[in-house]
């Protein structure tokens, strides 16, 4: 309880703290602060389920699935703050911003933060709704907040396409409720998802099949899935750095997380009716058209941001793929390759946020050489980009090399698809990369004050995640996996 | 059965709906901007009024707070708001003349059908009552996703996005009595919210392409230009 609280109360507060603070000088490290409080709560969360299994407060429920995301958001969260210091203070001094954008930048980050942080916390899929909505509610304002007529109509289609779709997701939910009220004891109950859970077969198989439609289109717009994902590149290439990470490596996460738990609460009535595969079906046919259609679009992309959004659509396709496929070798591949893709995917927005300063351009032709002009930020690009591309020992690797066997396994001639698509991606982030980072750079690229440490954590994190996934992960990992797919990650193959 | 053999206030209701439906198409149909302000807040009240028929009917309280909730957003609040902002840009003279009025409306139609056949295996739950209403919301939701479509004004865009909203409340209420209270108050937080925003951008638009006609929005796009 108090852990949870300490969770998600500094990005409560902050928000409405940092809206009355004037000062940049002084919000900004305020920022930061918060997340660190925020980052220590998760951390003392997840010792709670740890020892007790699942903690639990009115309304809130952290179980074995959402307390590793947890401690992921909050700790990308924290390691973003820290990037922002020193990138907002470059636009800051560019004059790129007013000082009332700077107010709301730092609020809304916090509010940002607490959304994610609570639609992962929350029991009620109707605040999940309401979350993930208000997410999208408190990004729109900082993809627009260069006020460029790019970055407005970037953000002007984020909230629409969003908006409708997370409406999609409502009528879903209301449509679960409405099942609900037949089949569990006490009606008012009829959101909660433990209660839903426990009486799962109970509920009406052809309500939840079309209420899991409903809500896969919902929350699937927001994970960027193709063909709902036109959003996605637009709003990280037009919105700040620090968004951008944000956006693509926790907010895809928020909305994928919230099908998995719609997903189990429709498998047990649609396996009593005798179509346990529906769901799986739609997530594999999503997923892989996804994974295909954004690795063939990395092929033509100029933008360097917009390169990195649909190596997004891609891994979210594959993991939302993997959790299609099912059984517990693929879903402890789609949980892995989450919180993998998180970590490298913002990683490399901040080392990309950084080369577009030392740049100045976002255009893939005009970053050139940054081995030579700062040769931190070309390893950190390149490593990241090696290890964003699959290639051992990073722990990309292991979930896709986890994901091909279980695909081997039971559709053997999709695993060619997969192969071809990871090799066409690969092709295209190298072909784009290799001359900005070591090429000749133009004369006027000067070195940026770049905050790597972030990177290095990050990076070193999914290197050790690759080498050796730690205990307790792989035990939560696995009970996860026993939730969602109802065996255990590795049963087959001992 | 026949809808003739149950309650009053069922049929009420039903009469209702079916209103909240017509107000769809007339949404889709108007070609000015403040008459279709003026709509919006009629479905909004349609809406309000099903609802508050819902808590006499059903002896649900809590659902009396949601009507009120309803009635001060949906039909007055957020209204008053577009009427404002459409003064402010000087649009309230504005009429646009719709590409495909009969094409636009046949597809309407067309969306009616179409939820009637997804609602229809729910048939042997509880009523045939409730088969309707759901296929009226879902009705109401895909106009309202047709007039965002089909329209090339962003407030007419707003509108759609807002009678959107009123559908999947209509679904709410009538199926399964309105969702618990924290649910629909964090609803109601985010329309609230949803609408600000969409003020701002109205004026953010506006600053950037000196329009609020959608088809100008057209910058970012897959084709590049080869500088």
């Amino acid at each position: 309880m108090n852990a949870l609280l300490l969770t998600l109360l500094p990005s409560a507060g902050g928000m409405l703290l940092l809206a009355a603070i004037a000062r940049y000088r002084w919000a900004a490290p305020l920022n930061l602060g918060l997340s660190i409080l925020g980052f220590t709560g998760s951390l003392w969360l997840a010792h709670e389920v740890l020892t007790r299994g699942l903690v639990q407060a009115p309304g809130l429920r952290v179980d074995v699935l959402n307390a590793p995301l947890l401690v992921l958001t909050a700790f990308v969260g924290m390691t973003t703050a820290f990037f922002s210091l020193r990138y907002m203070a470059q636009v800051v001094r560019a004059h790129r911003i007013g000082r009332s954008s700077r107010r709301l930048y730092h609020s809304l980050y916090q509010a940002f933060l607490f959304t994610m942080l609570l639609a992962l916390a929350t029991d009620n899929l109707g605040i999940l709704w309401v979350a993930v909505e208000g997410a999208t509610l408190a990004t729109v304002l900082l993809v627009s907040l260069y006020r460029t007529p790019e970055s407005v109509e970037a953000a002007w289609k984020y909230f629409i396409l969003c908006g409708v779709g997370i409406a999609q997701a409502l009528f879903g939910t209301v449509l679960i409720y409405f099942a609900a009220q037949q089949a569990i004891p006490d009606p008012a109950q009829g959101l909660t998802w433990s209660v839903l859970h426990q009486y799962a077969p109970r509920l009406h198989p052809t309500v939840m099949s079309i209420a899991f439609v409903f809500a896969l289109v919902g929350y699937g717009t927001k994970v960027g899935l193709v063909p709902l994902h036109h959003w996605l590149p637009d709003a990280h290439s037009e919105g700040p750095a620090p968004i951008s990470a944000l956006l693509s490596g926790l907010l895809l996460n928020v909305a994928l997380y919230a099908v998995l738990r719609l997903k189990v609460l429709a498998d047990a009535p649609l396996l009593a009716a005798g179509h346990p595969r529906l769901t799986g079906y739609l997530l594999m046919g999503f997923g892989l058209v996804s994974f295909l259609v954004a690795a063939l679009f990395l092929q033509r992309q100029q933008d360097i941001k917009r390169l990195f959004a649909y190596s997004s659509i891609e891994h979210m396709g594959l993991a939302t793929f993997a959790f299609g496929l099912g059984g517990g070798l693929a879903t402890f591949a789609g949980l892995f390759h989450m919180l993998v893709h998180s970590l490298t995917k913002s990683s490399l927005f901040i080392t990309v946020g950084h080369a577009t300063q030392v740049a100045g351009s976002q255009r893939l032709q005009h970053i050139r050489g940054l081995l030579q002009t700062q040769p931190a930020l070309g390893w950190g690009l390149l490593l990241g980009a090696v290890a964003i591309a699959g290639f051992p020992p990073f722990g990309l690797f292991t979930s896709e090399f986890l994901l091909i066997s279980a695909t081997l396994d039971r559709w053997p001639f999709l695993s060619l698809l997969l192969l071809s698509g990871l090799a066409m991606a690969f092709a295209g982030i190298f072909r784009q990369l290799h001359p900005v980072v070591f090429g000749e750079p133009p004369a006027a690229q000067r070195p940026v004050r770049a905050s790597l440490l972030p990177v290095a954590m990050h990076l070193s994190l999914v290197l050790w995640l690759g080498l050796s996934v730690p205990p307790v992960l792989a035990g939560w990992l696995d009970q996860a996996t026993h939730l969602l797919a109802g065996v255990d990650a590795f049963g087959g193959l001992q | 059965m026949t809808l003739l053999a149950l309650p009053l206030q069922e049929q009420a209701v039903f009469v209702l709906a079916a209103m909240v439906l017509f107000t769809s198409f007339l949404l889709l149909a108007q070609t000015r901007l403040v008459t279709s302000i003026h709509t919006f807040a009629w479905q909004g009240g349609l809406v309000a009024a099903i609802t508050a028929l819902m808590a006499w009917s059903s002896d649900a309280p809590h659902l009396y707070l949601s009507a009120a909730l309803t009635l001060g957003l949906k039909a007055l609040l957020i209204p008053w708001m577009l009427h404002r902002l459409v003064r402010r840009v000087e649009l309230d003279r504005h009429t646009e003349s719709l590409a495909w009025p009969a094409a636009t409306l046949l597809g309407g139609a067309g969306l009616v059908l179409f939820s009637y056949w997804v609602v229809l295996p729910i048939e042997h739950l509880e009523l045939a009552a409730t088969r309707n209403i759901v296929a009226i919301s879902l009705s109401v939701v895909l106009l309202g996703m047709l007039l965002m479509v089909a329209r090339r004004q962003i407030v007419q865009e707003v509108i759609g996005f807002m009678s959107i909203e009123n559908g999947l409340f209509l679904g709410a209420v009538t199926t399964a009595h309105g969702m618990p209270l924290v649910v629909e108050l964090g609803v109601a937080f985010d329309v609230l919210v949803a609408a600000i925003l969409f003020g701002v951008f109205f004026l953010q638009i506006r600053e950037s392409i000196e329009s609020l006609d959608a088809d100008r929005l057209d910058r970012l796009s897959e084709r590049e230009p080869e500088a």
